[in-house]
């Protein structure tokens, strides 16, 4: 649908942002419950999954990436993917300097 | 759109220096309005993931200290009321989604729908902050707030606080209390920052609606608010991430 939109700016109709609305906050009261319920290791999965499920929707919708053209996607994607590199780079020199010293 | 359309749209059949009708708002630099927005919208996101880097350090920051002082985090976020995070959490839901109104009715020339849904937006924004406050003076008065009057009494002695009995917490020992003070000194840096955000949000939310009832984003020109929108949801995603971190993520360890 966006292909024969693509020279138009999409607006997206209030419906779509009510269905956003209802989903984050189910997901809202979804990562409260589990938060209640011990699941052991799993516990921080499900609640950065949830998290994860509802700033996706958010960028996605609210912020019209979906509807957006392929240099915004781009963007996103590409900036995240660093954010994520940079993480893991970080994380693993913390989680390894002390290795072979004891 | 490809950037190849956009060059084909924008070049002038009449040959150079004709001039060709255009919106006012279309700059002279631009070969049409849709690369305008495009533009705009670009840069808008180049900034966001500046930001995303800044918060991202301090997410960073938090994952480490809290591996490697682990049981001091869990006892510290207990402190935290899950009700009021919760209340939070839904109140910047509905602010995101009234400013997501706020850009469909700009989008279609609605100009009291924008500026009621503009007075929405500050109006959550406002009780957000609000809620916020009452939380950080629970830590003032509880003396959790980092600096020379921090209290360790809740994490050493467990059973005299309220919220650390509630949790079930069990005595810290002298060291792993005093790192509870790391977790607050997180806490408030990144909420803190976040709240910042809040208010300079505000602050231009003020300013677009004395703009939109000029009638400002309301003749086609929707580019100021829809960015606008871009950093309230931006904002929004970030306290999603500190909810789910700070408060949630230690309730069950």
């Amino acid at each position: 649908m966006s292909e024969h939109k693509e020279h138009e700016h999409h607006i997206v109709s209030p419906k779509v942002y009510v269905m956003i609305l209802l989903a984050l906050l189910v997901g809202t009261a979804a990562t409260v419950g589990a938060s209640f319920v011990d699941m052991g290791p799993w516990n921080p999965v499900i609640n950065l999954a949830i998290a994860t499920t509802k700033a996706t929707l958010v960028v996605l919708f609210f912020m019209h990436v979906k509807y957006g053209t392929k240099l915004t996607k781009l963007t996103v994607v590409a900036g995240i993917f660093t954010f994520l590199c940079l993480v893991a780079m970080t994380l693993a020199d913390y989680s390894s300097r002390a290795w072979g010293q004891w | 759109m490809s950037d190849s359309q956009a060059i084909a749209q924008g070049t002038h059949p009449e040959g150079s220096g004709a001039h060709v009708e255009h919106p006012p708002y279309l700059r002279h630099h631009f070969n049409s309005v849709e690369q305008q927005a495009d533009t705009a919208g670009f840069a808008m996101w180049l900034f966001l993931l500046t930001e995303v880097m800044f918060f991202g350090g301090l997410f960073t920051a938090y994952l480490i200290y809290r591996n490697w002082y682990y049981a001091s985090f869990v006892a510290a976020s207990h402190q935290l009321s899950i009700v009021l995070g919760t209340c939070n959490t839904v109140v910047l839901i509905f602010s995101s989604f009234t400013m997501a109104m706020g850009v469909w009715c700009a989008e279609t020339r609605r100009k009291k729908g924008l500026v009621v849904s503009l007075l929405l937006t500050i109006a959550l924004g406002l009780v957000f902050l609000g809620i916020k406050t009452v939380e950080y003076r629970e830590k003032y008065e509880k003396h959790h707030i980092p600096g020379d009057h921090y209290s360790l009494q809740s994490f050493i002695n467990p059973a005299s606080d309220k919220e650390a009995s509630e949790a079930g917490d069990k005595p810290l020992a002298l060291d792993a209390a005093q790192h509870t003070e790391l977790y607050f000194s997180l806490y408030f840096a990144m909420t803190g920052m976040h709240a910042l955000h809040m208010i300079i949000g505000i602050g231009i939310l003020v300013f677009m609606v004395i703009r939109a009832q000029a009638g400002a984003y309301t003749s086609g020109h929707v580019t100021f608010v829809e960015n606008f929108g871009l950093y309230w949801h931006f904002v929004d995603i970030v306290w999603i991430y500190l909810f789910a971190l700070l408060y949630l993520i230690s309730r069950h360890a």
